[in-house]
């Protein structure tokens, strides 16, 4: 009678031993993780105003850079920074208005078009909205 | 004072559900011992697999989303940054797979075990469509990490289906919900994935599990021993040894060979090389391209799609079509014939990654 | 229909293809039934660029092309081929003749011709050196394709086999005491590999540096200029830096004096330093300032790049045990772009700017560092909650193997088979 009731007791604890360690994962994949956005066809790249007119930031957008530029004209454009030529990150230059790539010398004009240099495709560009106190950047459907 | 509480609420459920009833006619069931009732494990194996399928399908709900522009972000996302989410994501592809290797395992345990005889024909049949539909679950499930592998393995499926004559062209765009592999394609299979086929699934496995209930485990023919063991809960912790062992298989294949995100579909990007379906559809696929391009002046891939459908259907018949062993007497044709598909099955699944350009 | 019409009707279609031609084409219709040299040009001539244009052979050879006979074909106005010191003139009768060449091509230039007769070409043609590439040379004699086909002479990957029928060619290269080595040594070097291998269009072959019709060897002041087309950081940096004033006192080639003229091969922090393969110590000796500073910015470096594969190589191991890392690789990513940066900024020769790249570097790197432990630590947890799982799952199974055996003995105990025995616990 005594082996029947120790053989149980094993048995009833190793079971609610595993049913833990089965339930302790679960547990902890429901409860919400710290903030991730997932959908990564669009970010939030900057605040309003935080730009002054012919200025530019990199941003991240999705797994690749982004620049959001602020026009000599005061306009919100922006593109993916990943230059079509070896995948360099280009940079704005506020002197002459274009985008520019130092590995190569490529140019870009604000609309993403190829002006010089070796870059075989123009630069994605990407709509901009302005919504409240965020510049929200999203991939052109 | 527990023990008085927990009496009344049995009492109280018991009067109205009938659960005392229920548990002596639960009891009262068995099932037979012999040399070969190892291979009765394999259904209740099937359905805890299917079981694990539904609990980790319906976490990964909580954190999936079906849009081209964020399908494979939630799964990266699943798999970095939800705690365990690595865990439960493995485990869903994993024991896909395993369950659908077990399904097969189970068909032809029973097929050469003439279990679909009289009077478990509906038996055999309803588990037929059952690992035609868990095919479609794995199918449907395996275009929704949208990776390349995905997008390309479905592209390759449904350009088969598309090859049928007649229907062909209409079935590929009812599957893909317009000309091509679209976001329309990705919320139809999402749909049947978690929706239709679940429903359909489990209205099959009702009717299957019923009939194994009502008309008990049949016995190889010729055995002539009686013995039997209580279901509950002999067998059942027999079935749960089994289950304990795949649950630590499972386990150890996560933690060591997690599920890959793989990279993001590109449609612009041409097609890898040497894409392949998923492994249980690679004895179809394998067969389509050593099939001759014409066979007596009729395409040879048509041909061998309409030789697939029309195998298919006799051996959902079989139990019909076996006389022999309708008779309860031995059928070796019927066991030849299982034998030369298992192998069949086997060799063509293995010639699939060995032969480099098959 | 009686048969008339139908003759006439085959009759017209086997003469249909002559309606091509516009009108009748004596020069084609000869010389496609001679043999060799005499037949070669009309099957070229078929693809020819200036066939596009509805030119043909009089409109360079002159001649009348509506007779069969050969003495009225070569009238007065005939011209024949010309001798191989004419040829230029011969294509400039057209090519250089901006007015001539607005009817069929009006973007195309039409300075070749003067550009040419500044070129080493030209101006040894001048001499009476016929053995000087002309323009028939380069771009072939009368299956002229456009540079822009893959297939053309002219198109950028051809250009080197182009040049190099010549250049290449020791035995004729020898007259005029000029290496034959300069196409196997450009093969050789980073620009080919990107145009031959990466497909990349924009990489520099023969006549990027060296110009197209106004051939000429850059001399050793303007080579840097020719490479600042396309590496213009690098350039601006030379320029800021001491070594600008320092190689044109002693008239070295700013680039070249470093990365080669033809055979320049991947750049890497290698050739920075004291050590082998190292190009400061060809100027600078040991105990000068130059030696110093060559050393410490291999140092620098060198400690960067290290640091950069040690994260490298945890990030990699996580991932081989499975955790997903792809965020920190993006990370791990942008660190490698300070490492080219640095590398660029050698080129200045400004020490303070460099630690300044390096040290920002680092930062970020520590960044990824953070990110790349967690991983591996990820990694063995798992690895430990599977040794804990496993070990609980298997106490499980042997508590349901006892309990399987002890029914099993309990029912053989307690009468016949087929007795379900007493209720289970």
């Amino acid at each position: 009678m005594k082996r029947r009731s120790v053989l149980d007791l094993f048995f009833g604890g190793s079971l609610l031993a595993t049913i833990a360690a089965f339930l302790y994962p679960v547990v902890r994949f429901v409860l919400p993780p710290k903030s991730h956005s997932v959908a990564q066809d669009s970010v939030v790249a900057a605040k309003a105003g935080e730009l002054p007119p012919n200025s530019a930031k990199v941003f991240r957008f999705g797994t690749t850079p982004a620049v959001l530029v602020n026009t000599p004209d005061g306009a919100l454009v922006a593109l993916s920074a990943v230059c079509t030529h070896l995948t360099c990150t280009v940079r704005f230059d506020s002197e002459t208005g274009t985008l520019f790539c130092p590995c190569h010398n490529g140019r870009f004009d604000l609309g993403g078009n190829v002006l010089s240099g070796p870059p075989p495709r123009p630069l994605e560009t990407y709509a901009v909205a302005v919504s409240g106190a965020d510049v929200i950047v999203s991939r052109r459907r | 004072m527990a023990k008085s509480i927990g009496r009344t609420v049995w009492e109280f459920l018991d009067e109205r559900f009938l659960i005392s009833t229920l548990l002596g006619f639960a009891g009262k069931k068995t099932v037979p011992e012999h040399r070969r009732s190892f291979w009765y494990f394999f259904g209740g194996i099937c359905l805890f697999l299917t079981g694990i399928q539904v609990a980790t399908g319906g976490l990964l709900l909580l954190y999936y989303t079906p849009q081209v522009g964020a399908a494979h972000e939630s799964i990266q996302l699943i798999m970095g940054g939800v705690k365990f989410g690595w865990l439960i994501r493995s485990v869903h592809s994993w024991t896909a797979n395993i369950l659908i290797g077990m399904l097969f395992v189970h068909m032809f345990s029973t097929f050469f075990l003439k279990a679909y005889r009289k009077p478990r024909e509906l038996t055999w049949v309803s588990g037929f469509l059952l690992l035609v539909l868990f095919m479609a679950f794995g199918f449907s499930g395996y275009l929704l990490p949208w990776n390349e592998l995905s997008y390309f393995a479905t592209r390759v499926g449904t350009d088969i289906a598309g090859s049928l004559p007649l229907v062909g062209k209409g079935l590929k765009t009812f599957i893909l919900g317009g000309p091509e592999i679209s976001q329309a394609t990705l919320s139809r299979f999402f749909w049947l994935h978690v929706a239709f086929l679940p429903i359909v699934a489990l209205a099959l496995v009702a009717v299957h599990v019923l009939l194994v209930q009502i008309l008990g485990m049949s016995k190889p023919i010729g055995e002539k021993g009686t013995r039997e063991i209580p279901f509950f809960p002999d067998f059942l912790y027999k079935d749960a040894l089994g289950w304990t062992l795949i649950l630590v298989l499972v386990g150890v294949l996560c933690v060591f060979l997690p599920w890959e995100v793989g990279a993001k579909a590109d449609p612009f990007v041409p097609t890898p090389l040497g894409i392949k379906p998923e492994w249980y559809f690679t004895f179809m696929f394998s067969t389509l391209k050593i099939v001759p391009a014409h066979i007596l002046s009729l395409e040879g891939e048509k041909l061998a799609i309409l030789g697939f459908l029309a195998g298919g259907l006799l051996w959902m018949l079989v139990p019909f079509l076996d006389r022999r062993a309708g008779r309860g007497e031995r059928s070796p044709l019927f066991s030849w014939i299982g034998l030369a598909l298992a192998t069949y099955i086997v060799v063509m699944t293995v010639l699939t990654y060995t032969v480099p350009k098959l | 229909m009686t048969i008339r019409p139908i003759r006439f009707l085959a009759a017209a279609a086997l003469f249909a293809p002559l309606l091509a031609f516009g009108q009748k084409n004596g020069c084609i219709d000869c010389h496609s039934q001679l043999d060799g040299e005499l037949k070669a040009p009309v099957a070229s001539f078929a693809t020819d660029v200036h066939r596009e244009y509805n030119l043909s052979c009089p409109d360079c050879h002159g001649g009348n092309p509506n007779t069969d006979d050969v003495a009225l074909a070569k009238d007065k106005s005939f011209r024949g081929a010309p001798a191989k010191g004419q040829v230029p003139r011969f294509c400039g009768g057209c090519h250089a003749d901006a007015a001539a060449m607005r009817a069929f091509n009006p973007a195309l230039r039409t300075d070749q011709l003067s550009q040419y007769e500044t070129s080493r070409h030209g101006q040894l043609l001048k001499t009476g050196d016929t053995k000087v590439a002309v323009c028939t040379d380069c771009h072939g004699v009368h299956g002229i394709l456009s540079a822009r086909l893959p297939k053309s002479t002219t198109f950028p990957w051809n250009i080197p086999q182009t040049c190099g029928r010549c250049h290449a060619d020791k035995g004729l290269m020898e007259r005029y005491k000029i290496p034959a080595d300069q196409r196997d040594e450009y093969m050789a070097s980073v620009h080919a590999k990107a145009l031959f291998e990466k497909k990349d269009l924009s990489a520099p072959v023969c006549n990027d540096c060296h110009g197209n019709h106004g051939a000429f060897p850059p001399s050793v002041s303007s080579v840097a200029s020719v490479c600042r087309q396309c590496h213009p950081s690098a350039g601006e940096l030379f320029s800021k830096g001491p070594h600008k004033k320092a190689f044109d006192e002693i008239g070295a080639g700013e680039c070249e004096a470093c990365h080669g003229n033809h055979k320049i091969g991947p750049p890497s922090s290698a050739m920075i330093g004291t050590g082998s393969g190292a190009v400061c110590v060809e100027c600078h000796d040991q105990g000068s300032r130059g030696f110093d500073v060559a050393a410490e910015l291999r140092r620098t470096l060198d400690g960067f790049t290290a640091h950069y594969g040690e994260v490298a190589g945890l990030l990699s191991l996580a991932k081989r045990k499975g955790v997903e890392v792809s965020d920190a690789e993006f990370r791990l990513q942008d660190v490698h772009t300070v490492i080219v940066s640095a590398e660029n900024l050698t080129h200045g020769l400004d020490t303070a700017e460099i630690d300044k790249t390096v040290a920002d570097g680092e930062k970020e790197l520590l960044g990824v560092r953070a990110s790349a432990v967690s991983a591996v630590k990820e990694a063995s947890f798992r690895r430990r909650g599977l040794v804990v799982a496993t070990v609980l799952l298997a106490l499980f199974a042997v508590a349901l193997a006892l309990k399987v055996k002890r029914m099993g003995r309990a029912r053989r105990g307690e009468g016949s088979p087929g007795d379900p025995g007493p209720k289970a616990p």
